[in-house]
C-alpha cells in the first residue's frame, strides 16, 4: 500500500530528500547547542573567565543561525514535499477516475470520492509530512544524544540503556493497542457523514413526514458509537505521557544520585551533570515524538486506504492492442447477449438478446419501468461489456474498436444528462471542439434548441449555471441533443431524453432527424408512444428479454405490451 | 457558509464560548483537570529546581570530604522522588480526564449542531452548498478534537510552567528578567507576524480546497457524460490548474508553520546567550550585585523558560484553526430555526351519537384539528382537506415575487392539477401549503383555519408529499417504506407497494424487502426510486397527497396502475398533483394552468378543451410545455 502511494511523490522526490538530511543538520545543532551551554557554565562562569564566556557565546550564536537556517529550511521543504505529494496524489487520483468505465463509476459515489479526494488526501500529507521530518529527527536525536551522554559520562549513560527498551517497549504496546480500535473508530465516522449528507440532500422528506426526531435518534446512536469507540482508543493512547514522564524522572533522579557521588569523588563536573539531564530529556522526548508520529501514521492509515482503493480500481474496459479507429457502418447486431451488472448469470439484466439494425434505420425501444432499457443501449458504445454474447456495430466486435472512436462514432444522450458551467457554446462544443459556429447553430436548429436559445439576452454566450438549473428541463434535453449531434455520429441513441418536450417539438426533432442525417442509425428509448409511433421497428422490451422487435403497424395489431401502452396513452384522447 | 464570512472573526468569544461547554458539562471533571495539569506543571518545573538544589546544598559542600555522609542527600533524592511520581499520577490524571471531556464536549457539539440543523428552514438548505455544511462535521469537528485533547491542556500546562519560572527568576535577578521580558516581547511580534502570514495562507489554503472541492463535485457527478463525449482530457486539464494553485497556498502555509518552531528554539538559544554575557558584565561590573551561582540557576531557569514558550506559539496555529472551524459550528447553531407559532394540533377524533366530533387516542381514520381559543375554550373541526388560498403572493426573494395574487380553492375530495412551464411557480404552490416557505402576502386556509396557526408538525403530518427527486435513505427497502409510517405492520407495508405497484419488482430483488440500498438509490432504476416513494407516501396514508412530478420517469402502463390505486387510496381526500404528461391530469376535478406565477386558466378537463385556450393547445400538442 504505502509503496502504491509513494509513488505519486516524483517530483518531490528531491524536497523529500532535503527534508531529512536538513533535519539531521538541525539536529547535530540542536544537540550541540547543551554541549557548549554547560561549556559555558563550567569553564566561563565558574572559572569568571569573561573572554571565554564571550568566545563560547559567539559560538554558540552562529550555532544557533546555523540550527535555524537547517530548521527554516528542511520546514520549508517538509513544507513543499508534502503539499506536492498531496498534489500528485489527487492528480492521480482524478486523473485515474477520468479513466473509469461505467461499471467503475457505479461502486464510488461521487460524495465519496470527494471527501478521498479532500480529506483523506490532507490526512495523508500532514502524516507524510510527519514522517519525512520526525521519522528521521527522532531516531537522529536519540543517536546523537546518547552518543554525546557516552562521551560525558560512559557508566551514567547506562542508565539509558534501561531507561529506553522501557519506554519504547511500553510506547510501542500501547499504539498497537489502540490501533485497531482507531480504525474501528473511522468506520463510524463515516456512517456518520453518510446520515449527515442523506439528511441534507433528503430534508424535505425529512420534514415533510416529521421524522426531526428519529433522524435525531439514528444521529445520536452513531454519535454515541463515535464517541465510545473513540473514548476507548484515546484512552489507551492517555497512557503515553505519564508512561514517559515517569520514565524520565526515574532517570534523572538515578543520575543525580549517582552523579552527586562522582562529583564529590571528582570524576564529574556539576555542568556535566546538568548537561546529562538536558540529553536525558532530549532522548527520552524523541522517543516520545516517535510515538506520536506513530498514533498519526496509524490514522492516515484508514485514509491512505481509501486512497489506494480508487487507485488500485482496474478500469475493466481495455483498448483492444490492434484497435479499429473508424465505424464502417450504422448497423447494430446483437449475438445472444446477456448481461448482468454484479457479473452474476442468474442477475441477468439482459436475457438472451438478439437483435439485427441496419445502417440508418430509426429504431424505437418501450417498455416497462426497470425492462433494462437503458441497459441494452448501454451495450452499444460499449459503456459496458457484455457478460456472454457479442455486441457488433458496423459488423466489427465493440471490442475491437479504439473506446474513444467508437464512442465519437456512437452518439448517446443519457437519461440523467447533464451541463456543466459555462457558456451554451462551451457546453455544445464538448461535442466538437472543433466545431465553428455556424455548426453550432445547425446542431441547434436540427435539435430545435436555436430558436430559444437565441431569445436568451447573450445567446449562445449564455452562462449555464452547475447542473443547467437556469434553463429549464425542456431547453436542457434539447441542448444536450445538440450536443451529440455535433459529433456527426454514426449511431445516435436517446435515451428518454424528449420527455420534458412538448409532442410538437418532439416531432420536429424526429422529422428534422429524418430529412438532416437520413443515414445515421437513431435509437429513440420513449415512454411516449407518439415518440416512437414513426419509427421503422420498435423493440419491446419486458424484464431483460425481447418481447417483439417489428414495425409500429405490425406490434399494434399482435403485440399485448405494445397495445396495453398505446391504449393508455391514446385512449383519453380518442373518447372525445 | 464559508463565502459570508463576518465581518470580524471574534476568536476571544468563540473561545470562551467553547470554555463554556466544557466547564458547564464536565464542572467538576475541569476542576480536577486545572488542578491536576498545574500539579504536574509544577512538578515538571521542580526538576531544574531540584537540580540546582541539590548541587548548591549538598553536592557542593560535600566536595573535598574524606568520608561524605549521602544519607542526607539520599532523604532530599527521596523527596523529589515522590513530588515527581505525584507530577506523573497527575499528568495521568488529566490525560485520562480530558478523554471525557473532549470526546464529551465533541459529542455535545455534534448532536447540538445536527439536532439544530433538523430545525432549520428549507431556506437553510437551498441556500448552502451541502459539501460546506458536511465539513463542519468533518474537517471542522476534527481541528476541535485536536485543539481540546491537546493544544488546550499543553498550552495550559506551558504556560503554567512560563509563570513558575517566571516568578522563580524574579526573586532570583530583576536585572535579568528584564533580559526575558524584551525576549518574550520578540518572541510574542514574532508569533504575531509568522502567525498573521501563515494564517493567510491558511485561509488561501482553505478557499482553494473549497474550489477544488467544487469542482470535483460537479465533474464527478456528470461522470458518465464524460465519458459518453470523451471529455476526460479536458476535465483534467482543469482539474490540474485549479489543483497547482491549492498546492501553493498549501505549501506556504505549511512553510510558515513550519518554520515557526526553529525560530523559537534559537531564540530561545539567544537568550541563553545574551543572559549569559551580560550576566558576567554586570557581575564583573559590580552593577548588579549578581554571584556566579546565581546567573548560573538563571541559565537554566532561561532553558526552562523558553522550552515552554516555544510550545504554546507552535499551538498557535492549530488553535486558530480550530477556533475559526468552532467559529463556523456555532454559526450554524446560532442560524435562526424554523418559527413555528402554530397552536392548532391534529388528533384522532370519532363522532359520538349526536354526530358530535370528539378527541380519541385511536387511529380512527377520521381527524380533526384541535383548536384552542383566547378564551380556553376547545373546538375540534374535522380534517376534510379543502385547502383555500387567498390573494396570495410569495417570492424566495423579496424583489422577485414568483407567485402573483393566487387565488384558489380545493373542496375536499378534490383532485386539484398545476399545469405550466418549468418556472411557473408549480412547486412553490406546494412548498407554500405544507410550509416549507411562508406566503409573505395573502393566506391560506385549511379547513377554515389559517394554515400559520396550525403547529407545523401536524400539519405536515396531514400532508403526503411525493417530489421528483426520489430520496431514500440508506438501509433495507422495508426501512425506506416504513418511514412514511415508522408503526406500520410488515402486512401493511406489502399492501402499500402493492398498492404503487411495486411489491413486484421489490420481490424480484436478490434480498426482496430485506435488499439494503444506499441512499442515492443507485442500484434502482429512477422509476424505481419513484415507486419506492411513492409507496412510501401511500404507507402514510395521509389526509391530503401532493404529487410533485411524482410518476416522470415511469412507463405510462406502470403509471396507469400505480394511478388507479392511489386513486382507490385517495378517494374522499384532497389530491394535488403537478405533472408534466397531461395524461395524468386528465381525471382531475379542477386544473390550474400557470403562467409566470399567476392563473391564467382554471376549469376541468372538458371545460378547458371546451375554451380553446392555452390547454387545449398544450393538450394538442401546438403549445410547448418546457
Amino acid at each position: 500500500m504505502i509503496k502504491k502511494l509513494l509513488r505519486s511523490v516524483r517530483e518531490y522526490k528531491t524536497a523529500s530528500l532535503l527534508t531529512p538530511i536538513f533535519v539531521t543538520l538541525e539536529v547535530i545543532m540542536e544537540v550541540l547547542i547543551p554541549f557548549f551551554m554547560s561549556r559555558i557554565i563550567d569553564m566561563g562562569l565558574e572559572q569568571n573567565n569573561l573572554s571565554y564566556t564571550v568566545r563560547l557565546g559567539v559560538i554558540l550564536i552562529i550555532t544557533a543561525i546555523a540550527s535555524l537556517c537547517f530548521g527554516a529550511l528542511s520546514g520549508k521543504y517538509a513544507a513543499t514535499a508534502s503539499a506536492g505529494f498531496a498534489k500528485n496524489l489527487r492528480h492521480d487520483m482524478f486523473h485515474h477516475v477520468q479513466d473509469f468505465s461505467f461499471s467503475n463509476i457505479d461502486k464510488f459515489s461521487p460524495a465519496s470520492l470527494v471527501t478521498r479526494l479532500t480529506t483523506d488526501v490532507t490526512n495523508v500529507q500532514n502524516a507524510y509530512q510527519m514522517v519525512i521530518r520526525v521519522l528521521i529527527r527522532g531516531p537522529l536525536m536519540l543517536v546523537f544524544a546518547l552518543i554525546m551522554a557516552m562521551g560525558i559520562n560512559m557508566k551514567l549513560s547506562m542508565v539509558f540503556f534501561f531507561a529506553i527498551p522501557f519506554l519504547g517497549i511500553g510506547l510501542f504496546f500501547i499504539a498497537i493497542k489502540a490501533h485497531p480500535y482507531f480504525e474501528r473508530v473511522f468506520r463510524t465516522y463515516d456512517e456518520l457523514n453518510n446520515t449527515v449528507q442523506e439528511n441534507l440532500s433528503a430534508i424535505r422528506v425529512v420534514k415533510a413526514y416529521v421524522r426531526e426526531d428519529f433522524e435525531d435518534k439514528k444521529f445520536y446512536n452513531i454519535s454515541d458509537k463515535v464517541y465510545h469507540q473513540f473514548r476507548t482508543a484515546e484512552k489507551i493512547i492517555a497512557l503515553n505521557a505519564p508512561l514517559m514522564q515517569f520514565t524520565m524522572y526515574t532517570a534523572i533522579l538515578l543520575i543525580s544520585w549517582m552523579a552527586a557521588k562522582m562529583i564529590v569523588g571528582s570524576t564529574m563536573t556539576t555542568g556535566q551533570l546538568m548537561s546529562m539531564i538536558v540529553y536525558a530529556t532530549q532522548i527520552l522526548s524523541s522517543l516520545m515524538m516517535l510515538s506520536m508520529v506513530f498514533v498519526m501514521i496509524i490514522m492516515a492509515e484508514s485514509s491512505a486506504n481509501r486512497i489506494v482503493e480508487v487507485l488500485d480500481e482496474e478500469s475493466d474496459l481495455k483498448n483492444p492492442a490492434h484497435p479499429l479507429n473508424s465505424v464502417a457502418d450504422g448497423s447494430i447486431d446483437f449475438d445472444n447477449v446477456s448481461f448482468s451488472y454484479v457479473n452474476d448469470p442468474d442477475k441477468s439484466a439482459l436475457k438472451d438478446i438478439n437483435i439485427h439494425i441496419h445502417s440508418g434505420e430509426t429504431i424505437g425501444i418501450i417498455g416497462g419501468t426497470g425492462s433494462a432499457k437503458t441497459t441494452l443501449v448501454q451495450m452499444i458504445p460499449r459503456l459496458y461489456d457484455t457478460t456472454t454474447g457479442q455486441v457488433r456495430v458496423g459488423g466489427k466486435d465493440v471490442r475491437d474498436y479504439d473506446i474513444e472512436s467508437l464512442r465519437d462514432q456512437v452518439s448517446v444522450v443519457l437519461q440523467k444528462n447533464v451541463l456543466f458551467s459555462g457558456t451554451i457554446k462551451e457546453n455544445l462544443r464538448w461535442g466538437n471542439p472543433n466545431a465553428s459556429d455556424e455548426e453550432l447553430v445547425a446542431a441547434c436548429k436540427l435539435a430545435q434548441a436555436d430558436e430559444f436559445v437565441r431569445s436568451f439576452p447573450d445567446g449562445y454566450d449564455t452562462y449555464i449555471e452547475q447542473g443547467g438549473t437556469n434553463v429549464s428541463g425542456g431547453q436542457k434535453q434539447r441542448l444536450c441533443i445538440a450536443r451529440a449531434l455535433l459529433k456527426k455520429p454514426k449511431i445516435l441513441i436517446l435515451d428518454d431524453s424528449t420527455s420534458a418536450v412538448d409532442t410538437k417539438t418532439d416531432a420536429l426533432i424526429r422529422k428534422a432527424f429524418r430529412e438532416e442525417i437520413p443515414d445515421t442509425t437513431k435509437i429513440i428509448i420513449a415512454q411516449r408512444i407518439s415518440s416512437i409511433e414513426d419509427a421503422d421497428r420498435v423493440i419491446v422490451l419486458d424484464d431483460g428479454h425481447i418481447d417483439a422487435f417489428d414495425t409500429p403497424q405490425q406490434l399494434l395489431k399482435t403485440n399485448k405490451i405494445y397495445q396495453e401502452v398505446y391504449q393508455s396513452q391514446v385512449k383519453g384522447a380518442k373518447e372525445e | 457558509m464559508r463565502n459570508e464570512k463576518p465581518n470580524k472573526p471574534n476568536y476571544g468569544k468563540t473561545a470562551l464560548r467553547l470554555m463554556k461547554y466544557v466547564a458547564s458539562t464536565f464542572k467538576l471533571q475541569f476542576l480536577i483537570v486545572v488542578i491536576a495539569i498545574i500539579i504536574s506543571a509544577i512538578a515538571g518545573m521542580a526538576g531544574p529546581l531540584f537540580l540546582l538544589f541539590l548541587i548548591d546544598d549538598f553536592i557542593t559542600p560535600m566536595i573535598g570530604q574524606q568520608n561524605p555522609d549521602f544519607t542526607s542527600l539520599g532523604y532530599a533524592v527521596a523527596i523529589f522522588a515522590v513530588i515527581y511520581y505525584v507530577g506523573v499520577l497527575c499528568t495521568y490524571i488529566y490525560n485520562r480526564l480530558m478523554v471525557n471531556i473532549g470526546q464529551g464536549v465533541l459529542k455535545r457539539v455534534r448532536d447540538e449542531m445536527f439536532v439544530h440543523m433538523q430545525t432549520l428552514p428549507i431556506r437553510f438548505f437551498d441556500t448552502h452548498p451541502h459539501g460546506e455544511v458536511m465539513s463542519l462535521y468533518t474537517n471542522d469537528t476534527d481541528t476541535l478534537r485536536q485543539m481540546i485533547n491537546q493544544s488546550i491542556p499543553q498550552t495550559f500546562a506551558a504556560l503554567i510552567s512560563v509563570i513558575t519560572v517566571f516568578i522563580v527568576m524574579l526573586t532570583l535577578s530583576v536585572h535579568l528578567t528584564l533580559i526575558t521580558i524584551l525576549m518574550v516581547l520578540v518572541m510574542l511580534v514574532l508569533t504575531k507576524k509568522i502567525g498573521g502570514k501563515s494564517g493567510k495562507y491558511f485561509i488561501a489554503q482553505q478557499n482553494d480546497l473549497s474550489t477544488v472541492n467544487g469542482y470535483i463535485e460537479e465533474m464527478l457527478s456528470g461522470q458518465k457524460v464524460i465519458k459518453v463525449f470523451c471529455h476526460e482530457q479536458q476535465t483534467k486539464d482543469g482539474f490540474d490548474v485549479l489543483n497547482e494553485k491549492l498546492c501553493e497556498s498549501a505549501t506556504g502555509a505549511n512553510k510558515y508553520a513550519n518554520i515557526m518552531m526553529p525560530i523559537m528554539g534559537n531564540l530561545g538559544n539567544l537568550h541563553y546567550v545574551l543572559t549569559a554575557l551580560i550576566g558576567s558584565l554586570l557581575a564583573i561590573t559590580g552593577i548588579a550585585p549578581l554571584t556566579l551561582g546565581t546567573i548560573a540557576t538563571f541559565l537554566q531557569m532561561t532553558r526552562s523558560f523558553n522550552q515552554p514558550f516555544s510550545q504554546i506559539s507552535q499551538q498557535f496555529n492549530s488553535i486558530v484553526m480550530a477556533l475559526a472551524g468552532a467559529e463556523r459550528i456555532f454559526r450554524l447553531i446560532d442560524e435562526e430555526p424554523e418559527k413555528d407559532d402554530g397552536y392548532v394540533t391534529l388528533v384522532n377524533a370519532a363522532f359520538d351519537h349526536d354526530g358530535n366530533l370528539y378527541e380519541c387516542k385511536e387511529r380512527t381514520g377520521t381527524w380533526a384539528w384541535k383548536h384552542p381559543h383566547h378564551d380556553g375554550t376547545l373546538t375540534y373541526t374535522q380534517l376534510k382537506g379543502d385547502v383555500r388560498f387567498y390573494d396570495m403572493s410569495f417570492g424566495y426573494d423579496e424583489n422577485k415575487m414568483v407567485l402573483h395574487d393566487l387565488t384558489l380553492y380545493a373542496k375536499p375530495g378534490q383532485k386539484i392539477a398545476f399545469v405550466g412551464s418549468t418556472g411557473a411557480g408549480k412547486t412553490t404552490i406546494t412548498n407554500l401549503i405544507n410550509r416549507f416557505y411562508d406566503v409573505q402576502d395573502g393566506k391560506i386556509r385549511y379547513d377554515g383555519i389559517n394554515i400559520n396557526k396550525i403547529k407545523k408538525a401536524d400539519l405536515r403530518r396531514s400532508l403526503g408529499i411525493v417530489l421528483q427527486d426520489t430520496h431514500l435513505f440508506t438501509g433495507t427497502i422495508m426501512e425506506n417504506i416504513r418511514y412514511g409510517n415508522l408503526d406500520a405492520t410488515d402486512e401493511e407495508v406489502y399492501a402499500a407497494a402493492k398498492l404503487a405497484n411495486a411489491d413486484q419488482f421489490i420481490r424480484r430483488l436478490p434480498d426482496g424487502y430485506n435488499t439494503v440500498i444506499t441512499g442515492d438509490g443507485g442500484e434502482l432504476s429512477q422509476g424505481q426510486c419513484q415507486l419506492l416513494s411513492i409507496t412510501r407516501a401511500a404507507v402514510a396514508d395521509p389526509p391530503v397527497l401532493i404529487l410533485d412530478e411524482a410518476t416522470s420517469s415511469i412507463d405510462t402502463r406502470t403509471e396507469a396502475i400505480v394511478q388507479r390505486g392511489m386513486d382507490a387510496l385517495m378517494y374522499g381526500r384532497t389530491v394535488f398533483v403537478i405533472a408534466h404528461r397531461l395524461s395524468t391530469i386528465r381525471n382531475s376535478n379542477a386544473i390550474m394552468v400557470l403562467e409566470h406565477g399567476r392563473i391564467i386558466e382554471r376549469g376541468d378537463h372538458e371545460e378547458l378543451l371546451a375554451k380553446k385556450g392555452t390547454y387545449y393547445q398544450l393538450y394538442t400538442g401546438a403549445l410547448e410545455l418546457s
